[in-house]
């Protein structure tokens, strides 16, 4: 928002790109629980667009994402983040967008420092390097800390109006901000990628090691972000809806996976998946009883039904809590 | 005179920003004047349409929400 401020400010048109890889955070969350009905459920990158007057672009890119998430050629960040890989996929999106509709140079937001990966002295240069678009990339608020680019030797832009922004203090851009009335902007630490999010990156490995492949499609990684997930065996895991509106979400899954619900009580919807024998069937169904309202009761119905439709009922005992490794929560 | 023409848009299921990216790739491909009824499930679609049609441009013509689904109905500007 700021480095698109900085060279809107020159006169210089600018449009945004916004890529959707599926590990974003907003949206989809806000959507399906109901603990975040009362945030705004606004697309981030769009609400910017609106305060700056400009035009967004929003590109899908899952498939291709695929590739820089399973193969990060310069490896991964703490959790299952390849930022280095991602920051010049991205850019070379970004150029190959600018190429196609005519425009001159691509800016980005970042500062120099400001991430341990993606954004250090010795990276930076890699991103511009490895995306294809050299001089053509420029970083605004940390530009005057690094040699010309193209915008700035052609005069397109004015290198003394650039910023020096340096390190990982986010108060220079909120005093930037602030100048320009700016007070109402998206999360300052980043956190907008589920892949650096622990939980997640843990849930994506487990995944990985069940099916023995580093593959995903997004319905699969929409599905790590949504219920209570369980892995009582290494051939079947659960995911557990949390609130009605995970079950509602779950529920539009029902017919790809043996789901199981009770049906002499209250509960969660519980999508199955792996292989499961009859012996796990009846496991599954008393962790399902153990999430509703019939935890305490002696027996509980709990409908079981496969992939082709065919449903029974199991009455079960609930699985009590000393029953349940704390490993079996992904 | 330039014929106007209706399409149509299921983005049922699919959760934001997909259904703004379908309508912004389909709309990419439609003229000034026609119009554009997305179906969609999402909540999020009620901001996300109307805020992408704002900065290219485009008009909403009538957004309308029943228990299952939301229907927005978009008028291609130009460009």
């Amino acid at each position: 928002m700021l480095a698109a401020k900085v060279i809107l400010d020159q006169g210089v048109h600018v449009e945004g790109i916004n890529f959707y890889t599926g590990f974003c955070v907003e949206g989809h969350t806000h959507a399906i629980r109901r603990e975040h009905q009362n945030k705004p459920k606004r697309n981030n990158a769009l609400w910017v667009a609106e305060q700056l007057g400009i035009k967004l672009h929003i590109i899908d890119v899952i498939e291709e994402y695929k590739n820089v998430v399973i193969n990060p050629k310069h490896g991964y960040g703490s959790n299952l983040n390849p930022c280095l890989d991602c920051k010049g996929f991205m850019v070379r999106k970004a150029h190959e967008w600018m190429t196609a509709h005519g425009f001159d140079f691509i800016i980005t937001g970042e500062v120099l420092g400001q991430r341990p990966m993606s954004q250090r002295r010795d990276t930076m240069p890699v991103v511009a390097r490895e995306s294809g678009a050299h001089d053509r990339l420029l970083r605004p608020l940390c530009a005057k800390l690094l040699p010309p680019t193209l915008p700035e030797r052609e005069g397109w832009v004015e290198r003394e109006k650039l910023k020096e922004f340096n390190g990982r203090s986010r108060k220079p851009q909120m005093a930037l901000a602030a100048n320009y009335k700016l007070v109402d902007y998206a999360q300052p630490a980043g956190g907008c990628c589920f892949l650096t999010n622990e939980h997640y990156a843990h849930k994506l490995a487990d995944m990985w090691q069940a099916r023995g492949s580093k593959q995903y499609e997004l319905d699969d990684i929409m599905l790590l972000k949504v219920g209570r997930h369980l892995r009582p065996r290494p051939h079947f895991k659960l995911i557990v809806g949390r609130d009605e509106g995970e079950n509602n979400y779950l529920n539009g899954y029902r017919s790809r996976y043996t789901h199981l619900y009770a049906r002499s009580h209250v509960g969660p919807l519980v999508l199955l998946d792996g292989q499961a024998s009859a012996d796990d069937l009846l496991l599954a169904a008393r962790l399902t009883a153990r999430f509703g309202k019939g935890r305490d009761a002696g027996c509980v119905e709990v409908a079981v039904t496969d992939k082709s439709g065919e449903s029974r009922t199991l009455r079960v005992t609930p699985i009590a809590p000393d029953e349940m490794p704390a490993e079996w929560y992904l | 005179m330039v014929p106007v023409n209706q399409y149509r848009l299921d983005a049922r299921g699919l959760l934001c920003p997909l259904p703004v990216i379908r309508a912004q790739d389909q709309i990419q491909r439609l003229k000034p004047g026609d119009t554009l009824v997305v179906l969609a499930t999402d909540p999020g679609a009620l901001h996300d349409i109307p805020a992408w049609c704002r900065v290219h441009g485009h008009e909403i013509v009538e957004t309308l929400r029943d228990d299952r689904d939301i229907r927005i109905t978009v008028r291609v500007g130009n460009p």
